[in-house]
């Protein structure tokens, strides 16, 4: 066993964080676009017309059955051919998991309506709100609450995954630990250290999802 | 949109090879990764549910440690860091002796990952049984191993099935992380004939439409696993 020698990596923070800052933005934009169109398919899905309603589950089902990297790879194959010029890989990235994530969000949304007691659409639509006001002020609040830790949870893989944009050489906080590890020849160093980092962040974050958990589950 | 299709081009050598040989060594990684995590991913599951506090708390390091480190993060770690934090001489022959590093690396990589996940769905399998059952053997005079052997487990492993058939498929999907140490699975190949041919298109669906189709055997597999192990009286359809 060599020397470890951690000056390379100090040296390198700088760089690091900018990755780091590139990796919580792409979550977060994925995460939030994510959440809205999951909670749309799943709408879609218990109370549109049949073949409406069939066509989100082969959206969702299709997603779940292909791995999230093939993903990246089609839409960033994809995405300048349809619109006729490069976009870059930020904005193919950010389309591949924003797509790739509503599905598995919409999965744990419509768990979360399919919860919701029938009382609760029925007594809606009785005080004369239409099948749309009832999701959106009496179902949807519900069900969004009820969810948030396993949303939230769901969350924190995404924010695993993102590492995957390495394959596309997206500059987030992976592919920036790739970059200056080869660059410096300082692999092991590197690696350990993302690996310090990406385990402070998930573990702390499941922490406190679990401690909302707690705090929520009396309902 | 300016594209040619060429559709041919996936039925004629060497391209047709590529995704034969890409299927196989997706089935290879996912199934011997499989192999690891179902046998390390019962023993820390079972381990967590133990009255032994050491025992518990091994296994709770072990799932925390392997859940929230990202995958491809942990390839790396199997394939470039372990060679060299371990003893010189056995390094150097897993860089030089061992045929196919990146093959071995990729199997320890996704099995310990996925065991920590089927850890997790053993232990709540376990948990569901309520405390009932577990007291009930104890009062009947089993050890604690006879408990586990002749009651919790036979119980367990029922509620376990639907669970550990997403844990199948999603290591199927995960082997496509093994093209990033060099291993030429399903994803890597489609890649590699984009690379010569230029027709990705047809390359990453080809790839597709594979994992769709392997995604449907292991449902159908699972499935009848599930059929042939219900218990008559309860609600799971036999």
């Amino acid at each position: 066993m060599r020397n470890l020698d951690w000056s390379a990596v100090v040296h390198a923070l700088p760089f690091l964080w900018r990755g780091l800052q590139m990796s919580f933005v792409l979550v977060a934009l994925a995460m939030a676009g994510g959440i809205l169109l999951g909670t749309i398919i799943a709408v879609v899905r218990l109370s549109a017309p049949r073949p409406v309603a069939a066509l989100a589950a082969g959206y969702v089902n299709g997603l779940r059955s292909i791995p999230l990297i093939m993903v990246i790879f089609w839409f960033y194959l994809l995405v300048p051919l349809f619109i006729g010029r490069s976009v870059g890989a930020f904005t193919s990235a950010l389309i591949a998991f924003t797509l790739f994530e509503a599905a598995y969000y919409s999965e744990i949304m419509r768990a979360g309506i399919s919860g919701i007691s029938q009382g609760q659409m029925a007594a809606a639509l009785a005080i004369g709100m239409s099948r749309m006001q009832a999701y959106r002020y009496v179902v949807l609040p519900q069900a969004l609450r009820r969810m948030t830790p396993v949303l939230l949870t769901q969350s924190i893989a995404l924010f695993q995954d993102s590492s995957l944009v390495y394959v596309i050489g997206l500059h987030d906080f992976m592919t920036s630990i790739g970059i200056v590890a080869v660059r410096e020849a300082r692999l092991i160093e590197f690696y350990l250290f993302a690996t310090l980092v990406y385990f402070a962040i998930c573990f702390s974050a499941s922490r406190l999802v679990k401690r909302l958990q707690r705090r929520t589950a009396t309902v | 949109m300016h594209y040619r299709w060429n559709w041919g081009v996936l039925f004629v050598e060497p391209y047709f090879g590529w995704l034969l040989a890409g299927v196989t060594w997706t089935l290879l990684v996912a199934g011997a990764a499989w192999i690891i995590a179902l046998a390390i991913g019962c023993a820390v599951g079972v381990s967590s549910t133990l009255p032994s506090r050491p025992a518990r708390v091994v296994a709770t390091a072990y799932v925390d440690l392997f859940r929230n480190v990202p995958l491809l993060l942990q390839l790396f770690l199997w394939y470039y860091v372990l060679p060299e934090l371990l003893p010189a001489s056995f390094g150097l022959w897993i860089k030089r002796d061992l045929p196919m590093p990146e093959y071995w690396c990729s199997v320890l990589g996704l099995g310990c990952f996925t065991a920590a996940r089927i850890a997790e769905q053993v232990r709540a399998g376990i948990e569901s049984i309520g405390t009932g059952q577990r007291m009930a053997a104890a009062a009947m005079g089993l050890t604690v191993a006879q408990a586990y052997r002749y009651v919790l487990l036979p119980l367990a492993a029922r509620n376990v099935l639907p669970p550990l058939t997403s844990e199948a498929l999603n290591i199927v999907k995960n082997s496509s992380l093994a093209l990033t140490i060099g291993v030429l699975e399903l994803t890597g190949q489609s890649r590699q004939i984009e690379a010569s041919t230029f027709q990705g298109i047809e390359a990453l669906t080809a790839a597709t439409v594979i994992y769709v189709m392997l995604t449907l055997c292991v449902i159908t597999g699972m499935r009848a696993v599930e059929r042939r192990v219900s218990v008559a009286g309860t609600l799971g359809r036999g």
